[in-house]
């Protein structure tokens, strides 16, 4: 207990940390999902072959080589000086993304062709078509999985603190130089994450019971 | 091609696609044409950062690298399998003293992450009480800890996915409760589920980088130790291209299994994925289970 108690601080930054770091890459990776599923499904060859390349390297891509590449790497090529943290979100988002894409992407193909080609006959426009029958379809197939999506993501900001961003994985190293046990702080640092994943988790199964379409 | 959202484009879509195509394409080259550039322009290409490669002494570290994480991966793939299967069996067990541990355990280790079970495991145990754990058995396990738990969650996912007559025949043949899961329903499950176990294999496989930040020497490690060599001109970037093309074609030969074997089980009906218009998919287990909470 005095672990925590003692370095209530430290935890308070370093889970704030982490919830930056999750909310950052996680719009980044909706944005960036969203662009990659659009190109997936578009009706342009070539697009649909970057966004088929994009996720089919970076899914077999672990997510601490993405970091290694931000972190090491990327320094070399001089573009833009980038702070840590900045590059941290960058890789999360890289990564997550081509997650995003996939789960967006089997959305839109649950929606059976027959109900597009109803509402085109029946004379709505492409706009008309993917707002008022296709998205409303897609949506119950596509947030439950994307709720795991982002669990996954929030989990593996953790990897950042290999890599000189602080937050909730580098916690123990501040307390091994102050000398504290670092089992019982990693325990607590379990704890936390029991916290933040467990109420998502949660609503991930609720939406998938009440969501869920027979057809 | 008539797709959900775009139907077969006439003269006018199909010059709008062609436009947005070749915008498209000059756009991709762009961004792909910057970072060559910048390569370039930074002196990544020259011969002196790839000579590396050359060196005899370098390439038997490479592979020892290679082995180490092929290693980690083998023995974590198996031990994950193992552990999946014995708490797959416990949370659909009728006992809910072995149920609900099982459910407890599975659950806190899918939602802790990966990295912390490591560091738990390397720098936790070690200075807190003192057991000393390797680096490589900090990774397999914590590794095994956390697949096994998702493998678990896909076995019995695919074992609630049997039609329920399957348990039935074999209840009424005299089968006892173990006979049905073990020669019934688990080789079943396991057949078509094979697709999404090799995928959480791969996933496996990727992971073992994260032995990187407990320094157990597996590729990442090595593409780190050789990228900071100045006698070699720090060659991190070449360095981490060559890493990455070795994990991204291992990863790739995996998840190709899982395709091919995903693409099999779907031309043949007998074990291809439950129909799902057949009546209230594992029920029957949920009704012999009982207390487990669904």
């Amino acid at each position: 207990m005095n672990v925590l108690l003692d370095n209530l601080g430290l935890y308070g930054t370093a889970f704030l940390g982490t919830i930056e770091l999750f909310v950052v890459a996680a719009i980044g990776s909706l944005a960036g999902g969203l662009l990659l599923a659009g190109m997936r499904v578009s009706p342009v060859p070539v697009l649909r072959a970057f966004g088929t390349g994009y996720v089919n390297t970076v899914r077999n891509t672990p997510l601490t080589l993405v970091f290694f590449f931000f972190a090491f790497a990327y320094p070399r090529l001089d573009i833009l000086d980038l702070s840590f943290f900045t590059r941290a979100c960058v890789a999360l988002t890289v990564y997550t993304s081509a997650f995003v894409c996939e789960v967006l992407r089997s959305g839109v193909n649950t929606v059976p062709v027959g109900q597009a080609e109803a509402s085109r006959a029946l004379g709505f426009s492409f706009g008309q078509t993917v707002s008022t029958i296709i998205l409303p379809q897609a949506v119950r197939a596509v947030v439950p999985p994307l709720t795991n999506v982002q669990i996954a993501l929030l989990k593996n900001t953790t990897i950042a603190a290999g890599f000189s961003v602080f937050e909730a994985g580098g916690i123990y190293q501040r307390l091994s130089e102050l000398g504290y046990n670092v089992l019982v702080g990693l325990l607590w640092v379990a704890l936390g994450f029991l916290i933040l994943v467990v109420p998502l988790t949660l609503l991930q199964r609720r939406l998938e019971a009440t969501w869920s379409v027979s057809r | 091609m008539s797709a959900v959202l775009y139907d077969v484009p006439g003269p006018r879509g199909r010059a709008r696609n062609l436009l947005i195509g070749v915008v498209g394409t000059l756009l991709l080259l762009a961004a792909v044409g910057f970072v060559v550039y910048r390569l370039a322009a930074t002196g990544q290409f020259a011969g002196r950062l790839w000579e590396w490669i050359e060196f005899k002494n370098i390439q038997l570290l490479l592979l020892d690298a290679l082995w180490n994480t092929l290693r980690a991966f083998a023995v974590a793939a198996v031990l994950s399998l193992l552990f999946g299967a014995v708490f797959a069996a416990g949370r659909l067990s009728d006992h809910p003293w072995l149920s609900r541990p099982s459910t407890a355990i599975v659950e806190f280790f899918r939602a802790v992450p990966l990295l912390v079970l490591i560091f738990i495991l390397f720098f936790g145990l070690t200075k807190g009480l003192g057991v000393q754990i390797t680096a490589f058995w900090a990774v397999v396990l914590g590794l095994m800890l956390y697949n096994g738990s998702v493998l678990a969650e896909i076995f019995r996912a695919g074992v609630r996915a049997l039609p329920r007559g399957q348990s039935e025949a074999a209840y009424g043949l005299g089968m006892r409760k173990t006979q049905v899961m073990t020669n019934v329903l688990l080789p079943q499950a396991v057949r078509s589920m094979l697709p999404t176990i090799i995928s959480q294999l791969v996933v496996v496989l990727k992971d073992t980088a994260l032995g990187f930040l407990i320094l157990y020497p597996e590729l990442l490690y090595q593409a780190r130790y050789l990228g900071g060599q100045g006698q070699l001109g720090s060659p991190i970037l070449p360095v981490a291209i060559v890493i990455a093309a070795i994990y991204i074609a291992m990863c790739l030969l995996l998840s190709l299994v899982a395709n091919v074997l995903e693409r099999r089980t779907r031309r043949s009906a007998k074990a291809g994925p439950v129909d799902p218009g057949a009546p209230a998919e594992g029920l029957v287990l949920a009704a012999q289970a009982g207390s487990r909470d669904a």
